[in-house]
C-alpha cells in the first residue's frame, strides 16, 4: 500500500483523539498508511496573498516527504491540514511560476511539481474504499442517534480543494448513514465556527459557534461529527464558556468523526480516548449502548 | 451617510497594493451584497464586506484603514463561493490585514496571551492566530 | 575584535605554508592556508577579547559566517573549527540578540503546554529551514521546533543535543524566534522530568550520604600540599584498553 499519513501538530496532543480513533479504524478497515517518517507544522491556513510564497513552502516540504518516501498518496484526518496541503498541491501543479520559484528557493530539497494526491480520510472513504463496504464493516450500528454533521469550512471551500459541492455537500451525512445513524442536515452546518478568531477576537468567535449549537439543537440534533480540532475546541470545548455569557446553551456531545467509525466498527473505547472530549461524550454512547465495553 | 468623494481623496496606491497582494480586481464587484449576506462574522463588524469593496473601489484608505473587517474574517471563504462576479474576497482580506502587517506591525501579541489561555488552546489556533494577525 | 600591529603570539611563530587572500570584514588579508579561520583572523592583527572561547569547537563563541565569490550561498562555521579558502569573505557574528524568557524551573511539570506559554513565537515558524541551512553543527533546527510544535519534547531533546548555543539559527529566523533557547528549555525538561532516573546513580548516592568514601576523603583532607601533588600524580589510571574485567588495585571502595 502506498499510503502516507500526515497527522498534524494538534492531533498528537489535544487531538489525540481523533488520531488514535482513526489510526484504529483504518487498521480495522485494512486501510495500510504509513506516518510520515518526518514532517513540519503546515500552518494551518494557507496564505491568501498572492505575491507571498514564504507560508507556502511548510506544506509543500511535506508532500516533498510522501514523495520522497515513494508514496502518491497522503492521507489527512484534521481538515484544516487537508485544505492547507491540498491547496499548496494546487498550487505547486499548476503554477507554473510560482512552482519554479518555489523549488528554486528550497534548494536543499528535491523539485516538485504536484505528483502526490492529497486527500482526507473521508473523501478516502468515498472514494476508493466506498460506502457499501464500510456498510458491510459496521458491527455496531449507530442506531437511535441523531447526528448533525458539522463540515465547518475547509472540507468545503474554497471549490479548487472542495471534497463535495459547498453549497449542498452530502459527504459527511453519508458517511453518517453508512455507520447507521440518523443524519439531520442543519443550515449552519457548513458555517464557520469563528476558526483562529479565537485568538483575535473570542467574543465573535464564540458568538458563532453558539448559534451553530442553537441551530443543531433546534432540529433535536443530539451530537455534533467533525473533523477539525480548532472546530472541536470552538463548539467543543468552549460550551462551558458560552453557558457563562448566553442563555439556554444546549448541551451538545461534539465527536471526532473517526471516533464514531471506531465505535461502529465496534472497536474498544479506549481507542477513542473520550476523555479529551466533553463529559457528555461518552455518557451518550453509553446510553445508546453503543460501547463494546466501557472503560472505567 | 452619504460621503463626498473627491479627486484628492482617493488613494490610488491603496488599491494597487490591495490588487498586487490578492490579484483580485476590486472594481470587478457590483456592489450585490451578497458577501454580506453570507457572512457568519457580519455582526462584529463596523464595515460590510460590501461596504469594505465599495471603499476599496474608490480608494478610501482613511476609512479602510478604521474598518476591522479584515480582522473580523476568520478566512470561512463563504463569500468567495457565492460572489456572482467571482471576486475572491479572502485574498481581500489578507491583503489589507498584510497592508498593516508589512509594516513590523502586529494586531496581536503573542506575548499578551493570558498562559490559561495558552495551556488550553489547540495548537492550530495559536498557528492559524499568529498567521492571520502577526507580522 | 581590536587589531594590533604586533600580531598574535600564537599564531607568531614562523609559517611557511603558502599564502592565499581572504576577505574579514570587508578588508583582504594573506594567511597561510592551513590556518583555522581564528588564527587567520589573529594572524592578520587581531586580537580578540570576545568572539572566541574555548578553541575547541564546543563553546560556541566564534560563529562565523562567510561567503565564496560567485556563489549565492550563506556558510558558516566555527573560527576555530574551519580551515580558510581563498576568496572567502568573512564576519564573525559571536552575539546576537534573541529573547530568553525566565521560568522557575522547579516549578514546571514538563508538559508541552509550559513551553508554548514561554515561547507561543514557536506557532510562527514557516517551516523556511533557514535554521537548519545555517547551523554549524548540522543540528536539523526546523526538525526540532517542528516536533515541539507537536509536543514532542523527548524528540526535540534529542534532535538538538548536539547544539552549542551559538544563535546563529536566530540571526535568520523568518519567524524571530530564539530556537536555541527553545531547544534548550525542551533538553532540560527532558532531563529533569522526561528522563527516567538512573537506578544505580540513586544508589551511588545513598552510599555517599551514608560515609562510604568518608574514609577515603578524610585522609585526603588531611594531606599537605606536597603529599596531595605526589599522591595525585601517582594515582592508578584505568588503561584505555581495559576490559570490562579490569579493577584497580585498591578495592576499598569498589
Amino acid at each position: 500500500m502506498s499510503i502516507s499519513y500526515y497527522p498534524g501538530c494538534t492531533l498528537k496532543t489535544k487531538a489525540k483523539n481523533l488520531e488514535t480513533s482513526a489510526l484504529a479504524a483504518m487498521a480495522e478497515l485494512g486501510i495500510e498508511v504509513e506516518e510520515l517518517p518526518r514532517w513540519n507544522c503546515c500552518g494551518a491556513v494557507y496564505s491568501l496573498a498572492d505575491d507571498d510564497l514564504i507560508h507556502i513552502i511548510a506544506p509543500v516540504r511535506d508532500l516533498i516527504r510522501v514523495k520522497e518516501r515513494g508514496h502518491d498518496t497522503v492521507i489527512t484526518l484534521c481538515s484544516m491540514c487537508y485544505n492547507t496541503l491540498a491547496r499548496a498541491n494546487d498550487l505547486m501543479k499548476h503554477d507554473e511560476e510560482k512552482r519554479k520559484t518555489i523549488n528554486m528557493f528550497m534548494d536543499e530539497e528535491p523539485d516538485y511539481a504536484g505528483e502526490v494526491r492529497v486527500v482526507h480520510l473521508l473523501d478516502y472513504l468515498r472514494d476508493d474504499y466506498g460506502w457499501d463496504k464500510l456498510k458491510e464493516k459496521v458491527k455496531v450500528p449507530l442506531a437511535g442517534l441523531t447526528v448533525g454533521p458539522y463540515y465547518g469550512c475547509t472540507l468545503l471551500r474554497p471549490r479548487e480543494v472542495a471534497l463535495d459541492r459547498p453549497d449542498k455537500p452530502t459527504l459527511f451525512n453519508e458517511f453518517m448513514a453508512a455507520l447507521g445513524a440518523t443524519v439531520v442536515d442543519f443550515p449552519m452546518g457548513t458555517e464557520c465556527c469563528g476558526s483562529y478568531q479565537v485568538l483575535g477576537n473570542p467574543d465573535a468567535a464564540l458568538k458563532v459557534s453558539y448559534d451553530i449549537l442553537n441551530d443543531a439543537n433546534q432540529h433535536n440534533i443530539e451530537a455534533l461529527a467533525l473533523t477539525c480540532p480548532l472546530c472541536d475546541y470552538n463548539l467543543g470545548r468552549r460550551q462551558n464558556l458560552m453557558r457563562d455569557k448566553f442563555e439556554g446553551v444546549p448541551e451538545i456531545p461534539v465527536y471526532y468523526f473517526t471516533q464514531l467509525l471506531a465505535v461502529a466498527l465496534g472497536l474498544s473505547p479506549e481507542v477513542c480516548h473520550f476523555e479529551l472530549n466533553r463529559e457528555s461524550a461518552i455518557g451518550l454512547l453509553k446510553d445508546k449502548n453503543f460501547l463494546k465495553e466501557v472503560p472505567a | 451617510m452619504p460621503q463626498k468623494i473627491t479627486s484628492k481623496s482617493i488613494d490610488d496606491n491603496l488599491k494597487r497594493r490591495a490588487r498586487e497582494i490578492s490579484g483580485q480586481i476590486a472594481q470587478k464587484c457590483f456592489q450585490c451584497g451578497t458577501c454580506t449576506g453570507s457572512c457568519p462574522m457580519i455582526e462584529h463588524m463596523n464595515v460590510t464586506p460590501r461596504g469594505l469593496m465599495a471603499l476599496l473601489q474608490w480608494g478610501q484608505a482613511d476609512k479602510i484603514a478604521e474598518a476591522n473587517t479584515p480582522w473580523i474574517c476568520a478566512s470561512c471563504h463563504v463569500c468567495q463561493v457565492r460572489c456572482p462576479r467571482g471576486v475572491e474576497l479572502p485574498k481581500v482580506m489578507e491583503a489589507l490585514r498584510q497592508v498593516k502587517l508589512r509594516t513590523n506591525v502586529n494586531q496581536i501579541e503573542p506575548a499578551n496571551l493570558q498562559p490559561e489561555e495558552i495551556i488550553d488552546l489547540p495548537q492550530i489556533a495559536m498557528v492559524s492566530g499568529f498567521r492571520k494577525m502577526t507580522s | 575584535m581590536s587589531t594590533t600591529n604586533e600580531g598574535s603570539g600564537a599564531v607568531a611563530a614562523k609559517v611557511e605554508a603558502k599564502l592565499i587572500p581572504i576577505h574579514v570584514m570587508g578588508k583582504r588579508y594573506e594567511v597561510p592556508e592551513s590556518l583555522t579561520i581564528m588564527k587567520a583572523i589573529e594572524y592578520a592583527g587581531y586580537k580578540y577579547i570576545r568572539g572566541c572561547g574555548c578553541r575547541g569547537g564546543v563553546c560556541g563563541a566564534c560563529s562565523t559566517v562567510y561567503r565564496k565569490p560567485g556563489d549565492y550561498k550563506i556558510y558558516t562555521g566555527l573560527a576555530c573549527q574551519t580551515v580558510v579558502e581563498p576568496e572567502m569573505y568573512l564576519t564573525q557574528l559571536p552575539f546576537y540578540p534573541a529573547l530568553r524568557t525566565t521560568y522557575e524551573f522547579s516549578e514546571l511539570e514538563g508538559k508541552p503546554e509550559e513551553i508554548f506559554e514561554l515561547y507561543p513565537e514557536l506557532f510562527r515558524c514557516v517551516a523556511c529551514n533557514a535554521c537548519t541551512k545555517v547551523c554549524p553543527m548540522d543540528v536539523e533546527v526546523l526538525d526540532y521546533i517542528s516536533a515541539l510544535k507537536r509536543g514532542d519534547i523527548k524528540a526535540a531533546a534529542e534532535i538538538s543535543f548536539d547544539c552549542i548555543q551559538c544563535g546563529l539559527c536566530a540571526s535568520r529566523c523568518f519567524a524571530e524566534m530564539p530556537q536555541y533557547h527553545i531547544a534548550q528549555l525542551a533538553r532540560r525538561i527532558n532531563g529533569a522530568y522526561l528522563t527516567p532516573r538512573a537506578e544505580h546513580l540513586k544508589t551511588m548516592v545513598a552510599n555517599i550520604e551514608a560515609g562510604r568514601f568518608a574514609e577515603g576523603l578524610n585522609e585526603l583532607k588531611a594531606m599537605d600540599t606536597d603529599t596531595l601533588k605526589k599522591t595525585y600524580q601517582e594515582r592508578e589510571l584505568e588503561p584505555a584498553t581495559a576490559g570490562d574485567d579490569w579493577t584497580p588495585k585498591d578495592t576499598r571502595y569498589l
